[in-house]
């Protein structure tokens, strides 16, 4: 089994927001910016208030490569590791699910789809948004 | 030339193979070190400065050994292996902080675990290694996206990779010597790692340590040696490894401030290059240096690595032991070893592919760049 994200005190509203079904993100208070991964403070702006907010869940691939050689034995290969842009601008690593290993998937449109992995854990992949086509 | 000039005047690789059975990271490195002390005609009683990470010691590698030398005070580096290390103890040594420093890392007997890749290639941070990133994905982020970018054949990021297989293979201290030679068809006929990088793209993994000496040019005068002068260099991060997403935006451009500010501390053109040791971890980012470095355009490289432009008898040679693909690659002495090369090189005593009398070499990894120059000529 892959290995497991283990929560922090700072992380935890995000790992408990993919329980939920919700991808959370902070949201500065000051400068109104998203970002990602988990900080106690804005790398845009560096004010320390922030609020966990609901992201759409949608957006784009960035980059991504599809492993065909893992780390260890716990991922079965090929899989897709990407970086996707949410709509709120910041991003993320993920897996894509779902698309075919030789498809071109710079630029296409993807949203979240949440996979139960333990009592505590739900981890946020995506997969290609249906019938939207590559984004503009 | 300045009044205190950081000179390298010590500079060693230990055996380097897939296993040297019995050795440990500590006895490699410490090998390393005596050999580059022996190499420099300097005794460990004259050292006052170390940085040096054996095996995987981020944290203490260099008290440890400075500790172990016996040597009662001294400056301790923190930049990471090779051009990073040696600009910073150039900086120290030519700011009258330390004297003599010992540069060192090595690795034995950490990898071993056949089904798994490397221990240091396999983040551990919670929003990383749930999605089956190690070092290999990592890297091909940025070169998919940037092939995407720029329609590049897969050939020309390949070519590089033969290139850099080949000098190797004619290198009797490389740990893969005799294997070769390769074409870019052969590279693309390798089984794919993580695309778009094949087997053959990609580092290898081997055991060994490096070492290197500094000192002042004033101090170099009465050893035996030829020394090899630091002339200028720069160093770029860009953030944490691992942990943020590296995408082609963010990483493409690393190391061009850190070249900028090299050639201008060092008052050559880039012309004025006669060796390449960059840092060869998977084939595209050698294109990405020269890019980087302003050799040729963003989007030219493929084009640039062409043909036999890198190769030792082109005008831009590369990696001439090599490097991470076939001479020798420990998790991170490896980055020692560039610069080793590149003083060889400098000294006309390279084991194989000596390039006829080069007197500057640029040598690079990620974000660090140093100029150096054979003493000579300056
Ligand atoms: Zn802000």
């Amino acid at each position: 089994m892959r290995p497991l994200p283990r929560p922090t005190a700072l992380s935890r509203p995000f790992w408990d927001g993919c329980l939920d079904g919700r991808l959370l993100v902070q949201r500065c208070s000051s400068c109104a910016r998203c970002f990602f991964i988990p900080s106690v403070f804005c790398p845009h702006c560096l004010d320390t208030d922030y609020e966990w907010v609901e992201s759409s869940g949608r957006g784009h691939v960035v980059t991504y490569t599809v492993v065909w050689r893992p780390p260890t034995p716990a991922f079965d290969p090929p899989y897709v590791v990407a970086v996707v842009q949410l709509e709120e601008g910041y991003e993320m690593f993920t897996n894509i699910v779902g698309a075919e290993p030789d498809a071109d998937l710079i630029g296409a449109a993807v949203q979240v789809r949440f996979h139960r992995e333990s009592e505590e854990i739900a981890l946020p992949f995506f997969e290609l948004a249906p019938a939207t086509g590559l984004r503009p | 030339m300045r009044s205190r000039q950081a000179v390298i005047v010590g500079a060693f690789n230990t055996r380097q193979a897939r296993r040297l059975d019995g050795e440990t990271s500590d006895t490699v490195t410490s090998a390393a070190i005596r050999g580059a002390l022996g190499d420099a005609g300097l005794d460990v009683a004259d050292v006052t400065g170390v940085n040096v990470l054996p095996g995987l010691d981020y944290q203490n590698g260099s008290r440890k050994f400075g500790y172990a030398m016996g040597i009662p005070y001294f400056w301790a580096g923190r930049a990471m292996p090779g051009a990073a290390s040696v600009l910073e103890a150039a900086t120290a040594i030519e700011a009258g902080v330390t004297d003599v420093v010992v540069l060192a890392a090595g690795e034995a007997g950490i990898h071993q675990d056949a089904a798994s890749t490397a221990p240091w290639t396999r983040p551990s941070n919670e929003f990383i290694e749930c999605w089956g990133l190690m070092t290999p994905a990592e890297f091909a982020l940025s070169a998919k996206e940037y092939m995407h970018r720029f329609s590049v054949d897969p050939a020309k990021v390949a070519h590089v990779a033969a290139v850099i297989r080949n000098n190797g293979a004619r290198n009797p201290e490389a740990v893969y010597y005799g294997r070769g030679p390769f074409s870019a068809e052969d590279i693309l006929a390798s089984r794919m790692v993580a695309d778009p990088y094949h087997l053959l793209d990609c580092a290898t993994t081997a055991e060994g340590g490096s070492a290197l000496v500094l000192t002042t040019a004033e101090r170099a005068r009465d050893l035996p040696g030829v020394a090899v002068a630091v002339l200028g260099g720069g160093s770029e991060s860009w953030g944490p490894s691992y942990t943020h997403p590296p995408t082609y935006e963010r990483v493409g451009m690393l190391g061009r401030d850190a070249a900028d500010r090299a050639f201008a501390r060092a008052g050559i053109a880039r012309e004025d290059v006669d060796v390449f040791e960059l840092y060869d971890n998977f084939s595209w980012e050698i294109i990405r240096y020269f890019e980087a470095f302003r050799y040729c355009g963003v989007g030219e490289g493929p084009d640039f690595v062409a043909g036999g432009a890198i190769e030792v008898t082109g005008r831009y040679p590369v990696v001439t032991d090599g490097g991470t693909m076939s001479h020798s690659h420990t998790g991170e002495s490896q980055r020692i070893q560039r610069v080793v090369q590149a003083v060889r090189q400098l000294r006309g005593s390279s084991a194989a592919n000596q390039l006829p009398d080069p007197r500057v070499a640029l040598v690079a990894a990620l974000g660090d760049v140093v100029l150096l120059g054979r003493q000579d000529s300056r």
